[in-house]
């Protein structure tokens, strides 16, 4: 445990900040720009994920296990979030026969 | 001790019996078939009678502790503590019997009368709770029982007003009836809340004791008092709240006796000579108790003259005499006008039933210039309204003039200018109840399509007994002067504290009863000759009277009067309040908000557009708003 905390300490903070934040950005980006809704279910994985990469770098840099225990709880939550997105997704297939998020302009009401 | 708990037994069971009845024959109205509501109903009452009958007999020695038998803790918060108990003395005791024991006789006297009706179960179940309210206003041993028993028997008494609900004019009377009620409901409940913000307590004994540290006339004691008159003033119709008590005729025949006659009126009677203590010490409130009776009593004996429905005149005869026992209670005379209360249930109640024997025979007729010559028709319905006639007058030995002299004697004591007005308000009652018994009874029958037959016997030997009470009923308080020792107020006065007075001298007493005597014979001359004699008949409607035959015919105009102070400047506000408040101010003001909402909707509906794409774009923009807005603003 310890060899592992180290050895995260060993690459700078700073690193790890900057490697969510594009991790972050390209999700957002992709939310925004791409028309795949499966794409657009990975990019919000993606935002997710950066997230949960700080959580993690942050925990070990303060050598404090509660960060670390918390993303695996987090993760769990995902799974099952991820299970009702592809399940929508499939919904989607089936009605439609289109993964493209702009068939979906009828959501209201 | 085995007594004691026993005759506790009898005395909660006394009320439970009603309300058992009312619980199966309303509960069963629709499955219970020809008379057995009305034995089932009536028999309750019995029972009631008998086991009174019991509780008296055990508890009338002078000196007996009034007994007070706890059934629960009702209330219990704060100070207040109210236990849901009955108190048994002699004035309750006294008003157990007149209840339950003219009720008994109405009751067995509805079965005949009312079993062509086809809601004749719910008559019963209403009658029934009618007898368990009026019970429990009376035993009840604190002013908040009394005023649940209050509440009920005015329900009871809308109810059965508009127990043909079919005419919109009796509903429109039991409204009426309700609405006035209300009014003095609304004082009697003000001066509840009063009395318990003075004395911490709701129950007699307690009030009265802590009554006592109060000084003669203290202001609070005279609020209070005066309250109570309010909630008297509606219940037992006295001006200005009388008007509903004539229309309330609408109901039933029997409805009239038990309970616009016997009962629920005297209820006001009732509460102020339990009272007794708190009005004792407001003599303000007493003047004004006297004054109103005196009023009421002469008002209504004046329009009671001229009218030619025979439910109407003695219902307007009920008015007054009630007028009678205020005057009584406002001279501090309680027991006196208890004793009133007693005969005039006797009388009276035996007065509405006749009368009801002659609308049945007459099959519905109740104006009495299309009766005529009913003495030998109806033999027994005769004989008994005359004895009841006799006795309502005040001619001995018929109970009316022992408890109508009472009250004169009364009167005379305090002031004579009294004395002369409620002397001659009797001399009017005389007049217009043999007017009614000589135009009903005597001459000849003037609607020839109709054969009327003498009521069947269940309704006969009803009449008959009440015949006997009304005659004897007297005798109970044989004043000292023809050699009695006024037993009953005797028994009366540790329930109710009447105020001392001197006795009069014995030849001023022979003195005013032969005057009054001599008058009353020669009022009785002045109706014989002009009803008997010349065959008078009274005028069908107004166009043939003077000026004041006229007035008097048409109720002196109250009705109009009161509908022109009170219900056309009441509509005229809640017109004016209509167009200009609620129609420019208000409605406006309400539409603006609809109209504000609608708006705001079109605009924000734009963004909600059904394109998941913009959605996203719009929820990531928001949190780069946001994040924009907590780190440079």
């Amino acid at each position: 445990m310890n060899e592992i905390t180290s050895a995260i300490q060993i690459i700078p903070l700073e690193h790890y900040i900057l490697l969510s934040i594009i991790m972050f950005s390209i999700g957002v980006l992709g939310v925004l720009f791409r028309r795949n809704t499966i794409v657009i279910l990975m990019c919000i994985e993606l935002m997710f994920n950066s997230v949960n990469l700080l959580l993690t770098a942050f925990a070990a840099y303060h050598s404090d296990l509660t960060g670390q225990v918390f993303v695996f709880f987090i993760m769990i939550v995902a799974a099952a979030e991820v299970a009702v997105g592809l399940s929508i997704l499939v919904m989607m297939k089936r009605n439609v026969d289109s993964v493209d998020i702009n068939q979906l302009n009828r959501l209201k009401w | 001790m085995v007594t004691d708990s026993y005759l506790k037994a009898l005395v909660w069971l006394v009320p439970l019996l009603p309300l058992a009845g009312f619980l199966i024959t309303g509960l069963g109205r629709k499955r219970l078939k020809g008379h057995i509501a009305g034995i089932l109903a009536s028999t309750a009452v019995v029972i009631s009678f008998v086991l009174s009958v019991i509780l008296f007999f055990s508890l009338r020695k002078p000196g007996t502790e009034p007994l007070t038998v706890t059934l629960f803790s009702w209330i219990t918060t704060g100070e207040l503590s109210v236990p849901f108990a009955f108190l048994i003395d002699p004035l309750s005791l006294t008003m157990m019997l007149i209840v339950t024991g003219v009720g008994a006789l109405i009751h067995i006297y509805s079965i005949g009368y009312m079993h062509h009706d086809e809601r004749v179960n719910t008559f019963f179940a209403q009658m029934n709770l009618f007898t368990f309210s009026m019970l429990l206003l009376v035993m009840g041993s604190g002013y908040l029982l009394l005023f649940i028993g209050w509440e009920g028997v005015g329900l009871c008494s809308y109810l059965l007003i508009g127990f043909w609900f079919k005419n919109p004019d009796y509903n429109y009377a039991a409204r009426k009836a309700f609405v006035m009620n209300r009014i003095g409901d609304l004082g009697f409940l003000l001066g509840i809340i009063l009395m318990f913000f003075t004395f911490h307590s709701l129950s007699f004994s307690e009030v009265f004791g802590k009554a006592a540290t109060f000084d003669k006339g203290a202001p609070v004691i005279t609020a209070i008092t005066l309250l109570l008159l309010v909630g008297a003033v509606g219940k037992s119709a006295q001006i200005p709240l009388f008007t509903w008590l004539p229309d309330a005729m609408a109901g039933p025949t029997p409805v009239s006796a038990l309970i616009h006659a016997a009962t629920m009126v005297t209820a006001g009677i009732y509460m102020i000579a339990r009272s007794g203590v708190l009005f004792n010490l407001a003599p303000v409130t007493l003047t004004v108790i006297m004054v109103l009776g005196l009023a009421t009593a002469i008002l209504a004996a004046i329009i009671a003259l001229k009218q030619n429905d025979i439910k109407k005149v003695l219902a307007y005869s009920t008015v007054s005499q009630l007028g009678y026992m205020f005057l009584a209670l406002g001279l501090g005379a309680y027991s006196a006008a208890v004793f009133h209360v007693t005969t005039h249930a006797f009388f009276k109640a035996l007065l509405f039933l006749g009368a009801g024997s002659v609308i049945h025979a007459m099959g519905g007729e109740q104006d009495i210039t299309r009766m005529g010559g009913l003495k030998t028709k109806l033999p027994v319905t005769f004989l008994t309204f005359a004895i009841a006639t006799l006795a309502i007058s005040g001619i001995p030995p018929f109970s009316g003039f022992f408890s109508k002299d009472l009250i004169l004697a009364k009167a005379f004591e305090h002031n004579l200018v009294l004395y002369v007005f409620a002397l001659g308000g009797a001399l009017l009652t005389c007049f217009y109840m043999f007017r009614l018994l000589f135009v009903v009874f005597f001459g000849n029958l003037r609607s020839p399509e109709v054969h009327p037959h003498e009521s069947p016997r269940i309704m006969t030997i009803p009449l008959m007994i009440l015949a006997v009470l009304a005659t004897v009923g007297g005798f109970l308080n044989m004043p000292s002067l023809l050699g009695g020792h006024s037993g009953f107020l005797a028994f009366l006065q540790p329930s109710t504290q009447s105020l001392e007075t001197g006795e009069l001298a014995h030849s001023t007493e022979w003195g005013l009863i032969f005057l009054s005597l001599a008058l009353l014979g020669t009022v009785f001359w002045i109706a014989w000759r002009k009803f008997l004699k010349q065959k008078h008949i009274p005028e069908k409607d107004d166009h043939t009277l003077n000026l004041a035959g006229k007035i008097v015919y048409q109720k002196l105009y109250i009705d109009q009067i009161y509908a022109f102070l009170l219900e056309k400047p009441y509509s005229w506000l809640s017109s004016f309040l209509f167009r200009k408040v609620e129609n420019q101010l208000l409605d406006p003001l309400v539409d603006g908000v609809g109209h504000l909402t609608s708006e705001l909707g079109t605009l924000t509906r734009r963004f909600q557009r059904g394109n998941l794409s913009f959605y996203l774009f719009a929820m990531v923009a928001g949190i780069l708003l946001f994040i924009v807005f907590i780190l440079f603003v």
